[in-house]
């Protein structure tokens, strides 16, 4: 268990810091899933359950603009992550409510569909495991600008299944041609309704990997420190060496799916704030007052958030020709 | 006068050295072979990719989201169809993102019928492309134009779609490329790559210069005040012919190259149509939801009283493929005959 570990020699502060973006990011999803069940939102759909994978991964990455910085392509259950990297309640919560001030996507799509170039972090798609060619991409033209930047690319298990997924295993591990990649996959063991045990029949997604000579790892996604220290050690392999990593973690999903399916709590799984939060009472780390104070002002964070978003102007129905070509150009036939 | 393949060479040799063109890949792309149609030998940039279409769409977005210029080559159109929803996405990830990543990416692909290339060597992706909303689209009918078009490709911030005809690319246009040499025997000598080992071989590049045409910019062929035939690609060609034959029986037909299929030319094709008053446009994608059934269309709303005859659409008939014999192919997709036919009738008819 985690006590056991000591956590893995990290700092007291770094550990209390992970806690505050897991929580805070905790905090958000189900604010949002309120924001949702009072009707002010059409869907939700995000990341409760992934907080001890998604903030140690944001915090470890080289956040930048740019090819000197890592890049980030991520799934829809990557709220921790941008958490981690500097996202606002109230930013996340302008996405859900489809407000003109969305930096994302200007109220043009689902919630937890982020898209923040300031910190590489390139657009969240539909589409399943698209983003997995796609950081082939990115991780190529950082190979050539040579600053030792990687591409992180996330996804779910039952994606996978996808070309695009092994796509990304053979681009990245092409002999002499390998790419600083970091391929990730979030294992919550489910696939809408699907279980994992209907859709696989490797044994671990990581053995995929392996077959391409990748270094490749199962890890327990649950536990923050165990995260933190594997991705310290394969973001430092892939930066050294500029070939690629595997990592698959396996995780939670607390609300189910998405609001389609509810997004009512699931009292089975194991809750990875909860738990770190009991391993930091426990070691003396946190006191349980501090604790409580920290979810009532993440708590306060988040209904100022929607409060401020709801007193926002919708996007306006003439912007929907904006932006279909850069610089403002006409795409309307109508006008040609 | 070059090729459209050596052109098509040429103009990604300049954007390597003054557009900081940095990647030219995909199937057999670099050496030895440099393209199946010989348009990326000698290039600096070219690479060979993994047999794997999604694998290509993929690489030239992330390449493209760091703003890294690529051009991208599914070697046969009928191979794209599998990327569709990555073309998709490449196409929408602008206005998706509110305006933040655009994806300066330029994916190049030949079409169309009209080497016996059988089933899956012979599709048109015209009519699909026109769907795809965010792209620019554009299919040129000569060396010149692939030239300036693919240079307009390569420089444009948002994704393009560079489509070749395949039955073209050994055809040699009329025009110099600027800085190209006048004699084509000293050309194949500095820019094809010899047969046999190519190991030590590199290309001569003559000083080319800069020649772009815009996106949405068609060209008249020919000057007609009779009817006025729109197309572009392989079948402007022989709407050109045809015009020249057809002339002799006293014919005066107006000939436009739209050159861009997306944004198109209307102020052209509504000028040549109010002075005609008849309309056909060719092409030899299928002919159901065919982008020229959206050309048609517009004529029929914003011109119909000036219409002296119902407007035309001659497509490639709905089939699922081309088939390998020339009874098979030539049933297929439009000739020459047929297109004459067409325009005698139209010009037949009065109001």
């Amino acid at each position: 268990m985690i006590e056991k570990k000591v956590f893995g020699g990290l700092d007291k502060k770094v550990l209390i810091h992970i806690y505050e973006l897991m929580v805070k990011s905790r905090v958000l999803e189900e604010r949002l899933i309120k924001i949702y069940r009072a009707g002010e939102s059409f869907f939700w759909i995000g990341g409760p359950g992934e907080e001890a994978w998604g903030v140690p991964l944001g915090l470890l990455g080289r956040k930048g603009r740019g090819l000197e910085y890592d890049f980030f392509h991520l799934h829809y259950r990557s709220t921790p992550t941008l958490i981690a990297l500097g996202m606002t309640m109230l930013d996340a919560t302008r996405l859900m409510m489809n407000r003109v001030t969305d930096k994302s996507t200007g109220g043009r799509n689902f919630s937890g569909h982020y898209c923040f170039p300031e910190w590489n972090v390139a657009p969240v798609t539909s589409p399943l495991e698209v983003q997995y060619p796609i950081a082939c991409g990115t991780a190529h033209a950082q190979k050539r600008a040579g600053k030792s930047a990687i591409s992180i690319v996330t996804g779910g298990d039952a994606g996978t299944a996808e070309g695009d997924f092994a796509s990304s295993l053979i681009l990245a591990s092409r002999r002499a041609q390998e790419l600083p990649l970091l391929i990730t996959v979030q294992n919550n063991k489910w696939g809408i309704s699907t279980s994992y045990e209907g859709q696989h029949g490797e044994t671990n997604i990581a053995d995929r990997a392996k077959a391409f000579n990748i270094k490749s790892r199962v890890i327990n996604g649950n536990d923050p420190v165990e995260v933190y220290l594997c991705l310290t050690e394969d973001m430092a392999y892939i930066r050294k060496t500029g070939k690629p990593a595997f990592i698959e973690a396996q995780v939670s999903r607390l609300y189910g799916h998405s609001s389609a399916s509810g997004a009512n709590p699931v009292m089975t799984e194991i809750d990875p704030v909860k738990e770190f939060e009991r391993a930091l009472l426990k070691a003396n780390i946190l006191k349980t007052k501090e604790v409580k104070a920290l979810w009532e002002e993440f708590e306060a964070e988040g209904v100022l958030a929607a409060a401020t978003a709801r007193s926002e102007q919708v996007s306006a129905s003439e912007s929907i020709w904006d932006h279909v070509y850069a610089a403002g150009e006409n795409a309307d036939w109508r006008n040609f | 006068m070059s090729n459209m393949a050596q052109a098509i060479r040429m103009a990604l040799h300049f954007a390597e050295k003054n557009y900081d063109l940095k990647d030219v890949f995909g199937q057999d792309v670099g050496a030895p072979l440099g393209g199946v149609f010989t348009a990326t030998q000698g290039l600096k940039t070219a690479w060979n990719s993994t047999l794997d279409e999604r694998g290509i769409i993929g690489m030239a977005m992330g390449i493209a989201m760091t703003g890294d210029r690529c051009v991208a080559e599914i070697q046969f159109a009928d191979y794209i169809f599998n990327t569709l929803d990555l073309l998709k996405i490449a196409g929408n990830t602008l206005w998706c993102t509110n305006g933040q990543y655009n994806l300066p990416m330029t994916v190049m692909t030949p079409v169309g019928a009209g080497i016996h290339g059988s089933i899956y060597h012979s599709h048109s992706f015209d009519a699909w492309a026109s769907r795809l909303t965010g792209w620019k689209v554009v299919m040129p009918s000569n060396p010149l134009d692939a030239y300036g078009l693919l240079l307009s490709c390569i420089q444009d911030p948002n994704p393009c779609l560079f489509l070749n005809p395949k039955a073209l690319m050994r055809v040699r246009g009329k025009d110099l490329i600027p800085g190209e040499p006048l004699n084509e025997k000293d050309l194949k000598a500095m820019i094809d790559a010899p047969i046999g080992d190519r190991t030590k071989w590199k290309a001569q590049w003559p000083e080319l210069q800069e020649y772009l045409i815009p996106f949405g910019k068609g060209k008249i062929t020919r000057s007609g005040e009779q009817i006025s035939v729109v197309s572009y690609g392989r079948h402007l060609l022989l709407c050109t012919e045809v015009a020249d034959q057809l002339k002799s029986e006293g014919y005066s037909i107006e000939v436009i190259d739209l050159r861009s299929i997306y944004p198109y030319d209307w102020q052209m094709i509504k000028a040549s149509v109010k002075k005609t008053g008849r309309v056909l446009f060719v092409n030899e994608d299928t002919e159901v939801t065919n982008f020229c059934e959206h050309l048609s269309y517009r004529v029929t709303k914003e011109l119909f009283y000036e219409l002296l005859a119902a407007p035309r659409v001659l497509a490639g008939k709905n089939l699922p493929g081309i088939g390998l014999h020339p009874n098979l192919e030539d049933n297929s997709v439009p000739q020459k005959t047929e297109i004459a036919a067409l325009i005698r009738k139209i010009c037949a008819e009065a109001p």
